[in-house]
């Protein structure tokens, strides 16, 4: 069936991932506004938890069950699944998220169906009877707006560029089977480990509370996850912090860490260098704390604190707390 | 062992200088280019791991006739070769005419290992290095944040970054592997390396001396075109607080409360 199909992706769990509810709501609009359908595909191991949670997103949903999955790497499997379906089924435009999982899922169908591929789209838009991509390129210096030149593609979507919204009426999960031998080799997972206290995704989270070099060591990372939870939000860092082991590389925000855009980035003893800069700059709200009023993110902190962050980060968390209070 | 990393030439983000030209395409020429810096962690960890296991480390990289100057900076890390695909029609390649291109060009080297790094700070996609194990029909091991070669057994494991920890893959040798900051730190050249970095070969291939299997490649393949760009709009001036911790506070909160995010 020709139209849009939107791939959710399956967590540890099996259910399905939060991005994949994002993009599931983002295809739906696109489709209705396409006067095309929508199509939500899921491949697991046992894909039903995943693929029923799509279809309160989505119209129609097909499961593949892919006992492969259940103990080797996700991605390339699932991508050669879905293009085997694709090619029967003959969809237009393929949207994941642009997670590691959807980037991977996305690099391999790429190829198998020789298609191009917008990606970190941060808006799409239909026009002119195909989509158009929104991208933020260079670290947020530009804004470009892409399309594909053939009728076909696959468009991997940032976290946070929708919110994930039911249909009005759930949709209905098909079983889809793909015969055939897998031909890429599958990568046996042969251990999973739990990080303790692993943290929330901080891609998905709409406020951040990051700390940089001037947090001095993993104690002062404290007052940051006290903020963090007193806003609802999650903890960031810069590649500092991390490089100096306070905390773990899954929080780290910039060039070879994470992009995010959040409601509100609140930035604590960070100088703003342009490593970090590309990785949040597109945040709505950016209050910094720091010491020293030249540093950096004075140009592009919309609220700027000038003064020592162990004493003006307890005071703003004991404001917060005296008005929930 | 001989691993062989993928290093792509980026405009130095901190030049802050990146623009499109007037075809829509990244000006190349109007910015210094760098070793993109999770390539950087990828050649790091290709290095550490000949050290320990034997073998050498090789770049292959596809970018503008003036990329030996960036990829001579690898080599003073250590890398002991690199190619270097280019060619006119290469420019304005999409990801997946970069996949075949890359593909292609590895089917002509020897490796046990192929290293890409997680995503490049121009494009950014990430999708490159999937594209290249699928078309080499290499075992794909992405996100790595410790990688652990078994030489005599052919086989490799990693630890790839998932959203709770971390998931243990194993897979026969060769394969093609994604490289992390979690992997450490990339070391400084030593004037040794920059000296030696001088006289290493860098072979030089244009699109007719690979093996591309026909499949269309460059700009004139490309599946996607940018039809418009613009600069984000400019951020209103900073406020700048100088209170006391208690008052600042105060301001703070009611800024946040103002603009509805508490």
């Amino acid at each position: 069936m020709p139209g849009l199909w939107v791939i959710g992706q399956p967590t540890a769990d099996g259910s399905l991932a939060h991005i994949s509810a994002e993009v599931a709501t983002l295809g739906r609009h696109l489709a209705d506004q396409a006067g095309t359908d929508v199509t939500g595909i899921v491949v697991a191991a046992d894909p039903k938890k995943a693929a029923d949670e799509l279809a309160t997103f989505v119209p129609r949903v097909l499961a593949v069950t892919e006992p492969a999955a259940a103990d080797h790497a996700w991605a390339t499997i699932a991508a050669e699944r879905i293009a085997a379906l694709a090619k029967e089924q003959k969809p237009d435009y393929i949207l994941l998220g642009a997670d590691p999982d959807g980037r991977d899922v996305a690099g391999v169908l790429s190829v198998l169906l020789d298609w191009g591929v917008l990606v970190n789209a941060t808006a799409v838009t239909w026009t002119d009877g195909g989509p158009t991509v929104e991208m933020s390129v260079f670290g947020g210096k530009l804004i470009t707006s892409s399309r594909f030149t053939n009728g076909v593609g696959i468009i991997t979507v940032r976290p946070n560029v929708i919110s994930a919204e039911a249909a009005d009426t759930p949709g209905k999960v098909e079983t889809a089977t793909v015969d055939g031998e897998l031909s890429l080799p599958p990568v046996k997972v042969v251990d999973r480990i739990s990080e303790a206290g692993a943290a929330a995704p901080i891609e998905e989270a709409r406020v951040i509370v990051a700390g940089g070099r001037g947090i001095g060591g993993p104690d002062g990372f404290k007052i940051v996850e006290e903020l963090a939870e007193a806003l609802g939000g999650a903890v960031g860092a810069t590649r500092a912090a991390v490089d100096s082991g306070w905390i773990n590389y899954s929080q780290q925000i910039g060039q070879t860490g994470k992009i995010v855009k959040p409601q509100l980035y609140l930035a604590l003893g960070i100088s703003g260098a342009i490593q970090h800069k590309v990785g949040m700059q597109t945040a709505e709200t950016i209050v910094a704390v720091n010491r020293d009023p030249d540093a950096p993110i004075a140009e592009f902190a919309d609220l700027l604190v000038v003064g020592d962050l162990f004493e003006v980060a307890p005071a703003i968390l004991a404001e917060l707390r005296s008005r929930s209070g | 062992m001989r691993i062989v990393v993928l290093t792509k030439p980026v405009p130095d983000t901190a030049s802050a200088g990146e623009r499109l030209g007037p075809d829509k395409r990244l000006d190349r020429a109007a910015v210094p280019a760098v070793v993109n810096a999770n390539d950087e962690y990828a050649i790091e960890a290709a290095l550490k791991l000949v050290e320990q296991h034997g073998g050498e480390v090789a770049l292959l990289s596809m970018a503008p006739p003036s990329a030996p100057e960036t990829l001579r900076k690898a080599l003073a890390m250590g890398a002991a070769s690199g190619t270097h695909v280019t060619d006119k029609t290469l420019e304005g390649s999409d990801t997946l005419s970069t996949a075949r291109t890359l593909a292609a060009a590895a089917k002509g080297l020897e490796f046990d290992l192929l290293f890409a790094g997680a995503d490049t700070s121009d494009g950014g996609a990430g999708v490159v290095p999937a594209g290249v194990a699928a078309l080499l029909g290499l075992p794909y091991l992405s996100y790595a944040a410790k990688i652990e070669p078994d030489p005599e057994k052919r086989s490799v494991r990693v630890h790839r970054i998932s959203p709770t920890g971390f998931d243990v893959l194993k897979a026969p040798m060769p394969a093609l592997i994604v490289c992390t900051q979690a992997l450490g730190e990339p070391r400084y050249p030593s004037l040794k390396g920059i000296m030696a970095a001088r006289s290493k070969e860098i072979a030089t291939h244009g699109v007719g001396d690979i093996e591309a299997d026909g499949a269309a490649l460059g700009g004139q393949a490309a599946t996607t075109e940018v039809v418009e760009s613009q600069k984000p709009p400019a951020r209103a001036a900073t406020q700048v607080i100088r209170e006391p911790a208690p008052e600042a506070a105060k301001t703070v909160v009611a800024f946040l409360a103002e603009r509805r995010i508490i």
